[in-house]
């Protein structure tokens, strides 16, 4: 009984919450002001002399996001690399 | 794996080079069209398993040299790394060789995208070391987990088989 009790509470609090934190999400469309897209727009080119805004900004601005990328990469080819060295069956 | 027949590899011949200037192409042009190192890696590393399908487990692993793989993807990260930190006097990743002159360093004339090849500094330079680092890496992880299933072991001896075997 004293479990029950505690698992409504618990849904309680968890469907509250959620529905406070749905009901506040700003509506679909309707996109606040956002300075860092407009400086991007207008200095990227000029900036670091690249036509691929979408270049300049995965690979100059954001570059340690694309380090974490190939990081993730060169761990992915290691653990390959771990699982397959060797047929183990054979031996 | 068996080679599949003389049909398939020799469509094989003809379009294995026409994958890997396509992905060459993405490579190098990363910084003027869509696309860059990552995709790029990927189109050339899917030559790689176009080869292993069309010409078997055996004479694909007789010529892939693994050395060289794994030695192309620790480079590419290298210098990934090595020209995020050249700039490290400004911040992490900083463009030091855009708009001086020189080598990656033509000014581009703002507005819509002109197709200047010789521009845009390190992003060029990083692009090329990352899609140098994915052709390695995924053609490693193709030939590595090939290797691994050892189904070319039990294979049979003979060069051409039928015609989907």
């Amino acid at each position: 009984m004293k479990k029950r009790v505690l698992f409504m509470i618990a849904v309680l609090v968890v469907v509250g919450t959620f529905w406070g934190a749905i009901d506040r999400i700003h509506p679909f469309g309707d996109v606040p002001v956002a300075p860092m897209d407009d400086y991007y727009i207008e200095n990227a080119q000029q900036e670091r002399s690249v036509n691929n805004i979408v270049t300049s900004i995965v690979f100059d601005y954001r570059g340690f996001d694309t380090l974490g990328e190939a990081a993730v990469l060169f761990t992915a080819v290691c653990s390959v690399l771990a699982l397959f060295r060797k047929g183990r069956e054979r031996q | 794996m068996n080679p599949l027949s003389v049909v398939v590899r020799t469509i094989c011949d003809v379009f294995a080079w026409f994958i890997g200037i396509f992905g060459i192409y993405i490579i190098i042009h990363g910084h003027l069209t869509p696309g860059g190192g990552f995709q790029g890696g990927a189109v050339v590393a899917t030559m790689m398993a176009f080869l292993l399908v069309s010409y078997g487990g055996k004479k694909t692993l007789s010529f892939a040299k693994t050395g060289l793989l794994s030695a192309m993807e620790t480079t590419g990260l290298l210098v990934f790394i090595g020209a995020g930190l050249l700039g490290i006097t400004s911040t992490l990743f900083f463009n030091f060789l855009a708009g001086q002159g020189g080598i990656f360093g033509a000014a581009v004339p703002i507005g819509p995208n002109s197709g200047v090849l010789n521009s845009a500094g390190t992003i060029s330079v990083m692009n090329m070391a990352v899609g140098l680092e994915v052709i390695g890496g995924l053609s490693l992880i193709i030939l590595y987990m090939f290797k691994g299933i050892r189904l070319f072991d039990n294979a049979s001896e003979s060069g051409e088989t039928g015609h989907d075997r």
